[in-house]
């Protein structure tokens, strides 16, 4: 009897929802797979399907996106060993199980926590609150490939921002896995989308785009893109995350500034009277 | 209108000396090259005071000075003293306040009842607010143990040029940082007077540093390498290119640049309360506000209603001597803010829409632009999308409150937003979804030490007042 012939994956882009090649027809190989290489117009559909996605995410109840984020653990816990399959260290998948149930906890807290009222000195009612910047354009660390990706995209939309990734190109697989858990997480089409291929390519596009509201340049490795991609973010004044230091352990508590880095803060004023 | 007879504001309390240095280290020092600039009173044209212009070696001067003040000094100083010199400095603001009141109307052509019931005491509010942080930044959510950034570049504008330094000034002296701060090139006075304010306070030598000049001084400030943090307030195109020179630094960037606010009045509002606000939102401070309400968006079933009762109102405005104190509207800041407005306006008319003043005598020296609406106005208007940042109204109308909403997010910027309706569920549905960062319902043009302002979009980065403002001032 002959042995069963396997049915292999195609690795593709994740824009909008859906699966599509890069619109170039490109690819590069990467573990014996042929992975989507990302062009220039892809990064331009990214960022309008983040665009689309914006008032549906940022509109939904806190509520709503916190048990989102925790669906997105659990669908991760099911497949842990298909990340571990990929040579992710079974370590880094635990972690970026449980990145997620941290954050999706945060998603009806940071209202509390960065917003209140204030006691101004006369009579008004004053209340501060965060919202989602808006469209945010990712540059993801290069390693560890599973557990940095959570750990930039799930601060990002936990406050109902919407995100253009670009995934490390050195380990994309690990990425396009996360995306078709995404994918069945409830998680609307265009909240998260993901591109694979060259950060040298895509990122400028994205820092460059005058309907990106933020550029996180977490994963940029290379010091003069580095400067390149915040000078290209001032057009607009995107709100900028600088490259993490090489060193930074992304094992340790993430802590909050990853979040508020990503907010804005509107405040209300209305007279009080009879 | 009803006729008053002139009730001057006295010009006794001002100490004008003909010229001022740079205050570097606690000390008013020479600038090293001998350049000078002069400030003028934009309501008479006079002179006022000759003024040191720092060039590049003043500024390493002043950062030098920061740095040594930073580290031997004010850093290491407890917070519950640092406190203690910020209440000094707001006591001592509150008790020369008329003095510094009347040099701002002086200095920046503002009405003198407007510096004098606004700005002091919001300057003072301001220094008094951070005072009591100073002690108690382990509380203020930015971890336990919050460190300063270091020495601040501050640059802010000539709009509110007092109130701008307390913005400033206050929070990163809370912090433990030191500041090097540049007013703007035609308001330099106050934050002069501030700097001897520093001195009577026993501030030590260092940790206010001011540095008189103009965008050149401003520049050689924030890219110089020594300074940790940028703060910058003024025009979108500045902060831009602000945002382009600390690329690559480490330096921290918090930036409140420009604004075109729509102010948006329903049919169910007030009319004589919504017009009051539309009136404060536009011509309050000659309109040289960036949160002021520079699109009036009227629902179209009142918009005649509503216009009517603005242009009786602008009728009764009275334009005029700035110390005078029922002076409403007075001079605008220079000759070049005045050229930036009137062009503006032209082509407002030139693009078709429809300009309408009260009768206005201005006077024959001085900068003056008379309260100016106009009506027709469309989207595609450079009126309706560029800042004019003087008292010039665009008006537009909508019929439906999405429409609104889509009118007045229809803009780069995203400082400030106003509405104007009785319906509570309406106000909450138009604030969520405004892209702005102060939403001012049934009020306009209000401010507090304690509440938080900046922007969405490119009206900037950060926040300024309250709990929040520390965050621009701490390495988080």
């Amino acid at each position: 009897m002959s042995e069963r012939v396997a049915v292999r994956k195609t690795y593709k882009l994740y824009i909008g929802g859906k699966f599509p090649r890069s619109e170039s027809g490109r690819s590069y190989l990467v573990q014996d797979a042929n992975v989507s290489l990302a062009s220039r117009k892809d990064a331009r559909d990214a960022v309008v399907a983040a665009r689309a996605a914006v008032k549906g995410w940022a509109g939904a109840t806190a509520y709503n996106r916190g048990q989102i984020l925790y669906r997105v653990a659990e669908m991760l816990e099911g497949r842990r060993e298909q990340f571990v399959a990929l040579g992710v260290p079974g370590d880094e998948v635990d972690a970026a199980i449980d990145r997620w149930v941290w954050y999706a906890g945060w998603s009806d807290k940071l209202a509390q926590v960065y917003g209140g009222a204030n006691p101004v000195a006369g009579p008004y009612f004053n209340l501060s609150a965060p919202e989602p910047t808006g469209v945010v354009a990712v540059v993801a660390p290069e390693r560890p490939a599973l557990l940095g990706l959570v750990s930039v995209i799930a601060p990002a939309i936990v406050s109902g921002n919407t995100v253009v990734v670009a995934a490390s190109p050195a380990e994309p697989l690990a990425a396009i896995t996360l995306a078709e858990v995404l994918a069945t997480s409830d998680l609307p089409g265009g909240v998260v989308n993901l591109l694979t291929g060259r950060i040298s390519e895509t990122a400028p596009t994205l820092a460059a785009h005058m309907d990106v509201n933020a550029v996180d340049l977490t994963g940029v490795g290379d010091a003069e893109l580095a400067v390149e991609l915040e000078v290209k973010a001032a057009e607009n004044l995107k709100r900028v995350l600088r490259p993490a230091p090489a060193e930074h352990d992304w094992f340790a508590d993430p802590g909050v500034t990853r979040m508020t880095a990503l907010l804005e803060t509107k405040t209300v004023w209305h007279p009080k009277g009879t | 209108m009803f006729e008053y007879a002139p009730a001057p504001e006295s010009r006794s309390v001002v100490d004008l000396k003909p010229t001022y240095g740079l205050f570097i280290d606690g000390k008013f020092v020479d600038p090293s090259d001998g350049g000078s600039f002069k400030s003028v009173n934009p309501a008479t044209e006079e002179v006022l005071a000759e003024i040191a212009e720092a060039g590049s070696g003043d500024v390493d001067r002043a950062v030098r000075a920061a740095r040594r003040a930073y580290e031997k000094v004010w850093g290491p100083m407890p917070g519950r003293d640092r406190a203690k010199y910020l209440y000094r400095i707001a006591r001592i603001i509150q008790e020369r306040s008329r003095e510094l009141a009347v040099l701002e109307s002086l200095d920046n052509g503002k009405p003198i009842k407007e510096s004098r019931d606004v700005d002091l005491p919001l300057v003072a509010a301001h220094f008094f607010y951070y005072a009591g942080w100073a002690d108690k930044l382990p509380y203020a959510g930015f971890g336990p143990n919050p460190a300063p950034v270091g020495v601040a570049a501050q640059v802010i504008p000539w709009n509110f040029p007092l109130l701008m330094l307390a913005w400033k000034i206050a929070p990163a002296l809370a912090g433990g940082n030191t500041v090097v701060l540049k007013p703007a090139e035609t308001t330099p006075l106050t934050a002069l007077l501030f700097a001897e304010i520093c001195q009577q306070a026993d501030l030590p030598p260092g940790v206010v540093n001011i540095v008189t000049g103009a965008g050149e001084t401003g520049r050689t400030l924030v890219e110089h390498p020594g300074v940790d943090k940028v703060a910058f307030t003024g025009s979108t195109e500045v902060g831009r290119a602000i945002a382009r020179s600390v690329a690559g630094t480490r330096k921290k960037l918090t930036l409140e640049l420009g604004g075109k606010a729509a102010n948006i009045v329903f049919d169910d509002a007030p009319v004589d309360q919504a017009v009051e606000g539309i009136v404060n939102g536009i011509f309050f401070n000659q309109g040289h506000v960036c949160c002021a309400g520079s699109r009036l968006l009227v629902q179209e079933s009142v918009a005649d209603r509503v216009l009517e009762a603005l242009k009786r109102r602008m009728a009764q405005l009275r334009l005029g001597d700035p110390l005078d104190k029922n002076t409403d509207i007075g001079a605008i800041n220079s000759a070049a803010q005045l050229a930036r407005i009137k062009e503006l306006s032209d082509a407002g008319s030139a693009e078709g829409a429809e300009r309408w003043s009260p009768p206005c005598e201005l006077p024959d020296r001085g900068f003056w632009f008379a309260p100016t609406i106009f009506t027709g106005v469309t989207q595609a208007h450079r009126i309706a999308r560029e800042e004019i940042f003087g008292p010039v109204l665009s008006v537009l109308t909508f019929r439906t409150p999405a429409e609104a909403v889509e009118k007045a997010n229809n803009t780069p910027y995203g400082l400030s937003a106003g509405i104007w309706t009785d319906k509570g569920s309406r106000i909450l549905w138009m604030a969520d979804r405004l892209r702005a960062g102060v939403v001012w319902a049934n009020t306009f043009n209000k401010f507090d030490p304690t509440s938080p302002f900046g922007g969405y979009k490119e009206s900037g980065y950060g926040r300024e007042g309250g709990r929040h403002g520390l965050e621009a001032y701490l390495n988080v």
